[in-house]
């Protein structure tokens, strides 16, 4: 057996485990329960017995087994080291170590003499964490938009970590901030206006943009190139250098603080993108079926009717809800644009909130939790569609 | 014949293309035109609102006569600075009333009144009254009157359109306004955010291009953060930083490993003590990094995996055959086959990064050492409301936008020639 396999499987093994375990106690924090140590040093020791005793058993005892003989001698140990550990507690405990024992398990002595085999255990663990840390730092985030949701400002002034949700209180109390935000704040006009720019965006672009994507895809014109090109420079060209002179036309003609001039803008920033999308896809029909349709005297207008909209739904539905995305999600015009309470869009709105400093937080993140769930929700429901529109327009953001 | 179908295709590729380049051009390629315009002035944002005439109507009875009744008229010129040339007013009257006394300025026909105010200077305040008598001595309904609103119009020069131009703007940016600051910190938030996304962006689409158990799950979550609402996403970065009720700094004081809560947003610098050397660590400007790579790193996720995905099975069997292990097989194998796609994304989040507004004004509003030349567009306007500085900042990004795609056309076009 490798010295240096040995020492680097050891080690790397129970640094993944200490930093699951780290990461599951700063959890059980966040539920109240007072920790105050992450106990490196007897936990890496536990984590480095573990994996030597594991290489010592080998396959002499069935893996399950195995695993649970691990788990419950470790949490004896840390639960007897950190008293009073509530029981939820020593079972996350006790299930990350059945789920260390089972990673750890398909290492013998045999396989540790292999060649490149410290290298695999490092990419092993590596992975391992790498995902644990990646899902840990993306999601936890979203955990706290959604637990300070649900707190008071009072409870956090007492104990700032605690986010643990009473359930057996009403449900009135229990959503007061979504209850406070639209009752007060007038959140439900907001979803209102904020769903109308989004839908007439996708609506007026698409008008727009699928003609246009067909005579950029198909047609024979003088300047066809200088057009492409120019649908990419475009498309580079940042928002907040239009923002004055939109600003001030809008601010004459007046179309600030109305729905309208903000369908425009939204329509003509995200027009670029949808034409460079569709014409792609466009390009991928055979040419064949519309021969055969100016065969049947079928005029422009029949033929994208007729042929080229039913052969591209999957593409004009991906444009659709990327068209959407953007729409709902974007900020610096409708902060130009509205100041007037009565046309807010959700972000408009939520940053209008925050302007005001007495707001109280939990008001904050309901209101943050109202915008991001339907926009989370489409993008896992039709992930397939939007992945593809999200490599192909290579997005704006 | 074929002439004649050319010139109905061309003519149909013109109508098709017609609305969606004249929308893209009203509101995108006019814009960065009128900022050269506007940049070359001196104007304020209280400028640009156009003068207007008002008349705010207030209808009295007057005492013992029923049949009578008073009209005051507030005039005023709505700007403070501008003038209104040839001010017309117009105001309808019940039937069977006529004006007692009226207004030299002013002509009376056919239940209507018309006025001439001529001009009004900037400021300008008059209280214009009416008595309105009623021919056959019956009551006169305020109501009534009180409901017909007056009608004004009035001439005046829109400060835009004048021909008066100045390089004051010019010589603000360069020299007045901190440019070489500006321009660093821009600098440093792009190129380490776009660094840093990539890096990041590598990691994570070696991590999926694995299999385990959840994978198409992990693939979701990798895209949150780019796909969630800038507004939701900065408001909880910003409540998870607050130095005093923000979870971060309790939980970094309850685990011990800090013993002053860090003002992760609202502090310049942080000074370390490094080997005995006091380094100068540029705190908010950090954070902000940090933010900006959190939320951008899925799209070069989302592109390096595509890549990685397309990459033939057969070179990582040959490359085990040979006995490479896993770190060679990175370096000789995935890294060159995704250069290319890394070069790509390099130059777009380096362009997207150079534009990026509202992340930092939604987190720190370019406070604490995080002012970009966005950010700086944004102050200019409307916090200090100089319209004309902020156009000219504005040019100023476009300008190095231009030598950006420039170079990057350059860069794609000798690639191109190379394969």
């Amino acid at each position: 057996m490798k010295i240096r396999s040995l020492i680097l499987y050891s080690f790397i093994s129970s640094i993944f485990l200490f930093s699951v375990i780290s990461i599951w106690k700063i959890l059980s924090t966040l539920q109240g329960i007072d920790l105050k140590n992450f106990n490196f040093a007897i936990i890496l020791s536990l984590g480095i017995g573990i994996s030597l005793i594991n290489l010592v058993i080998g396959d002499k005892l069935n893996s399950y087994i195995k695993s649970i003989v691990f788990a419950s001698f470790f949490t004896l140990i840390d639960g007897f080291i950190i008293q009073n550990m509530p029981v939820w507690y020593n079972i996350g405990v006790f299930g990350i170590i059945i789920f260390h024992s089972f990673k750890i398990d398909k290492y013998n002595q045999k396989n540790l003499e292999l060649e490149h085999s410290s290298q695999s255990v490092l990419f092993e663990f590596l992975t391992l964490f790498g995902i644990v840390l990646f899902s840990f730092v993306i999601l936890f985030p979203f955990y706290m938009m959604i637990v300070t949701s649900f707190k008071t400002q009072a409870a956090l002034l007492i104990n700032p970590l605690d986010f643990s949700i009473n359930f057996a209180q009403d449900i009135k109390e229990l959503f007061k901030s979504y209850f406070v935000i639209f009752d007060t704040y007038k959140f439900g006009r907001y979803i209102l206006i904020s769903t109308f720019v989004s839908v007439g965006t996708v609506i007026i672009t698409l008008i727009f943009a699928i003609p246009a994507a067909y005579a950029v895809a198909r047609l024979n014109f003088f300047g066809k190139n200088f057009l492409s090109t120019s649908i990419l420079i475009i498309y580079m060209f940042p928002a907040i250098v239009l923002v004055i002179p939109l600003y001030t036309v809008f601010s004459q003609l007046g179309l600030r603080n109305n729905v309208g001039g903000l369908l425009i803008v939204y329509t003509a920033t995200t027009l670029p993108v949808a034409i460079y999308m569709l014409q792609g896809y466009f390009k991928s029909i055979p040419k064949e079926l519309e021969e055969a349709a100016i065969m049947d005297k079928l005029n422009w207008f029949g033929i994208i009717i007729k042929i080229i909209l039913p052969l591209s739904i999957p593409a004009i539905s991906s444009v659709a809800l990327y068209v959407f995305m953007i729409a709902w999600n974007e900020f610096l015009f409708s902060l130009m644009f509205l100041d007037n309470p009565n046309s807010f869009t959700l972000s408009r709105a939520i940053q209008y909130l925050s302007g005001d400093a007495e707001t109280p937080r939990q008001y904050l993140m309901a209101g943050s939790v109202v915008v991001t769930i339907p926009v989370l929700f489409i993008f896992v429901y039709f992930e397939k569609y939007l992945v593809s529109g999200l490599t192909a327009g290579s997005v704006k953001g | 014949m074929s002439d004649t179908l050319s010139k109905i295709e061309k003519r149909t590729a013109y109508i098709l293309l017609l609305p969606a380049v004249f929308l893209v051009f009203s509101i995108i390629l006019f814009p960065i035109f009128a900022n050269v315009w506007i940049s070359f002035k001196e104007v304020g944002l209280k400028d640009i609102r156009i003068p207007e005439p008002r008349a705010k109507k207030i209808v009295k009875s007057i005492k013992d006569s029923s049949d009578e009744i008073k009209i005051i008229y507030k005039l005023r010129n709505s700007s403070l600075i501008l003038d209104i040339r040839d001010v017309k007013f117009q105001d309808k009257t019940p039937k069977n009333v006529e004006p007692l006394n009226l207004d030299e300025r002013c002509q009376f026909k056919s239940n209507i009144i018309n006025c001439n105010f001529g001009n009004w200077k900037a400021k300008y305040k008059e209280n214009f009254q009416i008595i309105l008598k009623n021919k056959k001595g019956e009551k006169i309904n305020k109501k009534e009157i009180k409901s017909i609103k007056p009608k004004l119009s009035g001439k005046s020069d829109n400060i835009l359109l004048n021909t008066n131009f100045t390089l004051k703007n010019f010589k603000k940016v360069f020299f007045q306004n901190e440019f070489f600051d500006l321009l660093m910190t821009t600098f440093y938030y792009t190129f380490f955010g776009t660094i840093g996304s990539i890096v990041f962006g590598i990691l994570a689409a070696q991590l999926v291009n694995q299999k385990f158990f959840g994978r198409t799950f992990m693939r979701s979550i990798l895209l949150f953060p780019y796909v969630g609402p800038v507004v939701a996403l900065a408001y909880t970065w910003e409540l998870l930083l607050d130095p005093y009720s923000g979870t971060l700094n309790n939980l970094l004081l309850n685990f011990q490993v800090i013993q002053e809560p860090l003002n992760l947003l609202g502090q310049k610098y942080l000074t370390i003590n490094f080997f005995g050397f006091d380094l100068k660590l540029r705190l908010a400007l950090t954070t902000v990094i940090i933010f900006e790579i959190w939320r951008y790193f899925p799209l070069a996720f989302l592109f390096i995996l595509a890549r990685l995905q397309a990459i033939p099975k057969e070179l990582y069997e040959a490359a085990d055959v040979d006995g490479a292990g896993p770190v060679q097989k990175f370096v000789s194998i995935t890294l060159p086959q995704i250069t290319a796609v890394i070069s790509i994304l390099f130059m777009i989040r380096f362009i997207w990064n150079f534009n990026k507004f509202e992340d930092i004004f939604l987190l720190t509003g370019g406070a604490s050492g995080t002012r970009t030349l966005p950010i700086n567009v944004y102050e200019q306007g409307f916090t200090i409301s100089d319209i004309g500085m902020g156009s000219a900042v504005s040019i100023v990004i476009v300008a190095l936008l231009l030598i950006f795609m420039f170079v990057y056309f350059r860069l794609l076009g000798k690639r191109a020639d190379e394969n």
